[in-house]
């Protein structure tokens, strides 16, 4: 009777000839957050995947595959033979730790038999485990259409017994869909446009704008630890950290006011680009939202789109920002995001920013500028920051 | 390195991190343990305590030893509330330092009245406003003796007269964080009741402080344990930290008036530096015995305090703002508001906080880089 953990996959299954590639790099990144829990085996038996060891940190692992992409639901099981005695009080036992002292519980036995030479079919089995739970625990009682527990008894080569069906966030393995370069700013946004490409399977690294000495190395040390959340979930990140001042400075001497928003966007995409076209990156990713500032309107998203070749991916684009804050609660980066860093950025900020800027106005603008000198020397401010 | 920010904290002297070093190798005992190594460091405590009394030309049974300026304060305030339980008026100004401040706005809503003294736009109390305030029902007055942002010094020898003239059983609290070893006062002359001070203001270690509680008074106290310190302030001694304390107190000036003096000149040289370079400044603070020498206060208009502090930790000039930026503008400091600062100026404000060992060169290169500061943020700001 071997205590472990399993994990079903969600759309992977639908992968097709691919699936074995999707399966492996799956592998690879669980193995990655439980690596240092200790002694484990890790292997796929029909549709699922299987992890046995790990001994006490059977928990910990847990929550961090949680965050691994790819997993839908996360059960720790009891694996046996498929002789029906061992299935039984495995059964039996199961039960009790779900129960754990709490009275009037209903109960339904479900069955997948994948074996399917086993000598009994599924409702037999689920009969057989039923009745021997009834007979073995008080206060039990069967209810097929509403029950309190699932009991759930999976029969392949082995039988796996479990109750618990932990929700993970499904999507795709990290590195199943190319390398994206996130602008990761201090705000409620960004970490949750990361998290959500991620989810679907892209690696992420970040690129992060700062204005030294107007702002500060706590702001930035949040920008960091925002990185360090995000990295949970997505495995090591590089952070990209390059100073606009100069940039900034240059727009506000020689460009109307009410356009400093819109041009700096522009040059944040086009250091951005250089970042990723020397990376291999095949898209960068921005916390947009449409509608929620001045400048994220549809007018400067096109704009925006203009100064670059690479696509701009916004996975926020059309949602709302409580469902966003939502997000952000749930990936645990709200809270590091609302922290009230001094943040005099707000000099740069525009009284009326432009909303309906035009693309020929804004290629005028930049007429003033030096663009390529400036985003060289922009490139020659870059940090990089390795988040493990 | 030019450290500018000595009301924040202050660079512990050589000889206090060797005598705290000593204390934790050899003198670790508990001093309330019975045995001769506890007797031992009881013994350096009580040296420690005569030190600090006679420091203060006090009685060494008045001074108990605390975590700090916020834990004296607390002590005090709360401990002489408890201890009146029928009168229930305090009296206070708008620039206290938070310890007490806070402290009096939570008994305030505990159903305490408080007056707030009214205060000219340098900072110093309305005395007159004082006289009318004080009633049959007043029990405390708590005075922050040296501001912590702008520095002015609020005459505590004249309050006290006006006080204990009215009812000599209202209790006189004063914090004296940021006045404790750098200028002149007597607290027998000043009839100050309670004096809350700090070590690491005064070249000594963080994590430990003290509190003169005047030998007629008694407060309750407000946490309980085995009854350290007269049971006022329950909890094993940080036995290192007083000994470090008290080093920091030996070594500091037997002149402090000669000290005020060089600092003073200081500050005269480095605001007289400003004004030739840069137009568009307030100085907040007093340039004469009006404020503590130590402190100065001072605004650039159409700046932003926080960058310039950015631009000079870059060339390793540590200052410190007292208005905080936010992403939705500038925080202004309840000090600054106090004295009516203009929006323009208390933006761009700094504090800069002298200490002993500093010289002309520092204040000149100091001069020279905010110079350079205020006129890159103002070729952003001014367009």
């Amino acid at each position: 009777m071997d205590r472990i953990i399993s994990v079903s996959l969600g759309e992977l299954v639908l992968k097709g000839l691919n699936r074995r590639y999707f399966e492996d790099k799956l592998i690879k990144n669980m193995r990655r957050v439980i690596s240092d829990l200790g002694e484990y085996n890790i292997y796929k038996e029909q549709g699922k995947i299987y992890i046995e060891g790990l001994e006490s940190n059977r928990e910990v692992a847990m929550k961090r595959l949680k965050k691994i992409f790819g997993l839908v639901y996360i059960s720790p099981c009891i694996k046996v033979s498929t002789d029906m005695n061992e299935i039984k009080k495995a059964a039996v036992e199961m039960m009790k730790e779900e129960i754990n002292d709490r009275k009037d519980i209903t109960f339904k036995v479900e069955t997948i038999r994948s074996d399917k030479r086993y000598p009994l079919k599924s409702p037999e089995i689920s009969r057989q485990v039923g009745g021997y739970v009834l007979s073995e625990i008080e206060g039990l009682k069967v209810d097929v259409h509403k029950p309190d527990v699932f009991l759930y008894v999976d029969v392949k080569e082995f039988a796996y017994i479990y109750t618990r069906k932990e929700k993970a966030y499904g999507g795709l393995p990290i590195g199943t869909n190319g390398k994206g370069l996130l602008l990761l700013s201090g705000g409620i946004d960004s970490p949750v446009a990361g998290f959500l490409m991620a989810k679907r399977g892209v690696e992420i690294d970040c690129v992060h704008f700062h204005s030294y000495p107007f702002t500060s190395d706590r702001a930035e040390e949040k920008v960091l630890e925002l990185a360090r959340i995000v990295s949970l979930y997505t495995g090591p990140i590089k952070v990209f950290s390059i100073n606009l001042l100069n940039i900034q400075k240059e727009i506000n001497m020689n460009c109307p006011e009410d356009e400093m928003t819109i041009l700096s966007r522009r040059f944040m995409m086009r250091i951005a680009e250089r970042i990723a076209q020397k990376g291999g990156y095949q898209a960068l990713i921005t916390g947009e939202n449409l509608g929620q500032v001045a400048s994220q309107t549809i007018f400067s998203m096109d704009v925006i789109n203009r100064s670059v070749e690479l696509p701009i991916l916004r996975p926020l684009v059309g949602m709302d920002k409580v469902d966003i804050i939502q997000w952000a609660k749930e990936i645990e980066t709200y809270e590091t995001s609302i922290q009230p860093f001094e943040d005099c950025c707000s000099i740069f900020l525009p009284k009326h920013p432009v909303t309906r800027p035009k693309a020929i106005d804004i290629e005028k603008s930049e007429e003033a500028l030096d663009i390529e000198q400036l985003v060289t020397e922009a490139l020659e401010t870059m940090k990089i920051t390795k988040i493990e | 390195m030019i450290y500018l920010d000595n009301c924040a904290t202050t660079k512990p002297r050589d000889e206090v991190i060797q005598s705290m070093v000593d204390s934790m190798k050899v003198g670790f005992g508990n001093p309330s343990s019975l045995h001769r190594m506890g007797f031992d460091v009881e013994k350096q405590i009580k040296e420690a305590r005569r030190v600090i009394a006679d420091y203060l030309f006090v009685q060494e049974g008045e001074i108990i030893f605390t975590s700090g300026g916020t834990e004296s304060n607390n002590i005090a305030i709360q401990g002489i509330a408890k201890k009146n339980k029928k009168r229930k008026h305090i009296i206070t100004t708008a620039i206290e330092h938070p310890a007490a401040s806070n402290t009096i706005r939570e008994l305030e809503k505990q159903g305490y009245e408080v007056t707030i003294l009214s205060n000219d736009n340098m900072g110093r109390i309305d005395l007159s406003h004082l006289k009318d305030s004080l009633k049959e029902d007043t029990f405390l007055v708590s005075i922050i003796h040296v501001n912590n942002e702008i520095g002015v010094i609020q005459d505590i020898k004249e309050i006290g007269n006006i006080i204990k003239d009215y009812n000599k059983n209202i209790h006189f609290h004063v914090d004296g964080v940021q006045s404790f070893g750098k200028i002149d006062f007597s607290l027998y002359k000043s009839k100050v009741d309670t004096f809350a001070f700090s070590s690491h203001k005064v070249y000594g270690p963080k994590g430990v402080g003290g509190l003169f509680i005047s030998k007629n008074t008694k407060l309750e106290p407000i946490l309980f344990g085995g009854g350290q310190e007269k049971g006022i302030r329950s909890g094993t001694e940080n036995t290192y930290g007083i000994i470090g304390f008290a080093k920091a107190v030996q070594l500091l000036s037997k002149n402090t008036s000669y000290e005020n003096k060089k600092v003073l000149d200081l500050k005269t040289y480095l605001v007289d530096e400003l004004n030739r370079r840069i137009e568009g400044i307030k100085i907040n603070s007093f340039l004469d015995e009006k404020s503590s020498p130590y402190i100065l206060n001072i605004s650039f208009s159409d700046t932003r305090g926080e960058v310039i502090v950015h631009y000079l930790e870059e060339d390793k000039i540590f200052v410190s703002t007292s208005s905080a930026c936010s992403s939705k503008g500038t925080t202004k400091s309840h000090v600054l508001s106090a004295i009516g600062l203009e929006d323009r100026f208390s933006q761009g404000t700094i504090r800069i906080c002298f200490s002993y060992d500093l010289s002309y060169e520092d204040m000149t290169f100091t001069a020279e880089k905010i110079t350079k500061a205020v006129n890159e943020i103002r070729s952003l700001t001014r367009r």
